[in-house]
């Protein structure tokens, strides 16, 4: 059985990234990491390697080469095998060409259960999945927070702010998973060391069959107009000092508000 | 006559859920600005009272019966036929609401259309072609979109938008679903079990939340936080540690992978408010927050910024709240 979980690579400096002169997410020079998650997704397709003989993991992502090295944490997590699609013409991709990509990518991998995060720290969007999966006409199931493989089909448990919902599907099938499933573990020291060894194999455009017009900055669907500052906003209101006479200036703050009487 | 506007009412339960309201609210600003006709669109098993729901925020809305075995669809199956629709109808943008199903369905619906997608728009205006404003980074930088081509799919922020009904109900028709074909894989979902377990208030439509983050400590210390929410008959909320930590059910998690609210009063405890935070609750109308940490970044954003030990702070404050109550 074959699992592949899409991972991206985002900068870890959530909140504080720059733009570049385009108006594009800069890359250049900022430490990537495994998004937080897509951590989810890598652990639940270890615990299923671990459970049922011969499963292999596969991560697939799609940057710059140079990206690799701050998502070796999945293979030093035990993840068998990482595929980079990476190509210059890849550079302002928007999110449906991102999908295409993604695949295209995985009509070249052998998979019975593709795995993914909800969102991503940068993106946000958290369209992604759902778009691969339709663009591969597989079965889509969001937010897993449990998940078992059993008779050929996956079986979700989703949770509802109300209970919960069983889901079942035929494999092949593709599953996004919540932080409800927990965090990826730690590697062993051994993981670590074996994945200072493994390179990615790398796959250009051309090698998943297709053209650079159809990705990257001139075929994107979408486009930034303009990035204005942020409105400004009333002075905050700053109280320290003792907990009594804290809470004295929070009670009169509420009540000037007319939160309490 | 150009493509319409068409917004997405959300069904869940046979109701239409409180987040398309708000999109269907800005989706006829959306269109008057742009001058075209704004459709609501309902698909679903039993469409009929959402779409219902829908018509009193927009004056016509599609109700789109689509049969299914066990009376039940996921939003990636009900995505060809709203494709075949679009096809047929030839609206020129989609708006539908950042939820979970919204964002599922808006995914799947790129694929079948070929569209592309601008995610968490908090604002949307017109210059000839559509703008859509999304907010970005800690301190709220706009970024202004556009697509470059005359169609377009874009998810709304949930709950950053009043919902404002019509004088006059708009009228709902009913479609059946076009025949498809060839669209069986999504259909093959199938709910097995259904289960329902008490919840907690939600913080969704709340006008008091008061939400902790890893600052409370632990779970023995979590109800602090409910005992300042139950005094300003709130919600309780959380940003995401204390939900990782199981202090608090993840129904409860505020930010980018949980809920986007817009109380008037949002009580931070504890809370530094890093950007994956401050997406959920940026349009709360006051935010008061009590962090021991002079620096955090919530400061730069709360109406009251209480540098303390929200241990020592949170009792008395709650002490102080009901004796003033009891007056």
């Amino acid at each position: 059985m074959h699992i592949v979980v899409m991972v991206k690579a985002v900068p870890n400096t959530a909140g504080d990234e720059r733009l570049d002169e385009r108006f594009r997410l800069d890359r250049v020079g900022v430490d990537p990491i495994i998004n937080q998650n897509d951590e989810h997704p890598l652990e639940v397709a270890l615990r299923l390697a671990e459970t049922i003989p011969g499963v292999e993991t596969t991560m697939l992502t799609m940057g710059r080469a140079g990206s690799w090295s701050g998502l070796n944490k999945g293979i030093a997590a035990g993840i068998n095998k990482s595929v980079v699609i990476s190509d210059d013409a890849l550079e302002g991709s928007c999110a449906l060409a991102t999908a295409n990509v993604l695949a295209a990518g995985l009509r070249k991998l052998p998979f019975d259960l593709i795995l993914g995060g909800l969102d991503t720290s940068d993106g946000r969007a958290g369209i992604v999945a759902s778009t691969v999966a339709s663009l591969l006409g597989l079965p889509f199931i969001s937010r897993a927070s449990e998940l078992s493989i059993q008779d050929g089909t996956v079986i979700v448990k989703r949770l509802r702010d109300d209970g919960y919902e069983l889901l079942q599907a035929p494999l092949p099938a593709l599953v996004t998973v919540t932080q409800t499933v927990g965090d990826l573990r730690y590697p062993s020291l051994r993981g670590i060391m074996a994945a200072r060894s493994r390179s990615p194999e790398t796959w250009s455009l051309g090698e998943i069959g297709l053209a650079a017009e159809g990705v990257g900055t001139a075929a994107a669907t979408t486009s930034v107009v303009a990035v204005d500052p942020p409105s400004p906003r009333p002075p905050t209101r700053v109280v320290s000092g003792d907990p009594a006479s804290a809470v004295k200036e929070i009670v009169e703050f509420l009540a000037e508000r007319r939160f309490i009487s | 006559v150009s493509g319409a506007i068409w917004t997405i009412g959300e069904i869940d339960d046979g109701r239409l859920l409180p987040s398309s309201a708000g999109v269907a609210t800005l989706a006829r600003r959306f269109g008057a600005a742009a001058g075209r006709e704004v459709v609501g669109v309902v698909a679903g098993v039993e469409p009929g009272t959402a779409a219902t729901e829908l018509a009193a925020y927009v004056p016509r809305v599609l109700g789109v019966s689509i049969p299914a075995d066990d009376g039940w669809l996921t939003p990636s199956a009900a995505a060809p036929v709203i494709a075949r629709l679009v096809a047929e109808q030839g609206p020129s943008h989609l708006l539908v609401p950042a939820t979970p199903g919204g964002r599922e369905l808006a995914g799947a619906l790129a694929a079948h259309l070929g569209w592309g997608v601008l995610a968490n728009a908090v604002d949307l205006a017109w210059d000839g072609r559509a703008l859509v404003d999304t907010v970005i980074f800690k301190v709220d930088m706009r970024v202004r979109s556009t697509f470059t081509s005359d169609h377009g799919l874009i998810t709304v922020q949930a709950n950053v938008i009043s919902p404002e009904v019509l004088e006059t109900p708009g009228v709902v028709e009913m479609v059946d679903a076009p025949n498809l074909a060839g669209s069986t894989a999504t259909a093959a979902v199938r709910m097995v079990e259904r289960v329902r377990v008490p919840a907690p208030a939600s913080v969704e439509g709340a006008r008091v939340v008061v939400a902790g983050g890893a600052g409370v400590g632990g779970a023995d210390r979590w109800p602090l936080v409910e005992s300042l929410a139950d005094s300003l008959h709130g919600a309780v909320g959380a940003s995401r540690p204390p939900v990782d930590a199981g202090w608090v059910p993840f129904s409860q998690q505020v930010g980018q992978t949980g809920k986007s609210v817009r109380p008037d009063l949002y009580v931070a405890l504890g809370i530094s408010g890093e950007v994956q935070h401050r997406v959920g609750m940026r349009t709360a109308r006051t935010v008061v927050a009590v962090n021991n940490d002079p620096d955090a970044p919530i400061r730069q954003f709360a109406d009251l910024f209480v540098i303390g030990d929200l241990h020592e702070i949170v009792p008395a404050l709650v002490a102080s709240i009901q004796e003033r109550a009891a007056r």
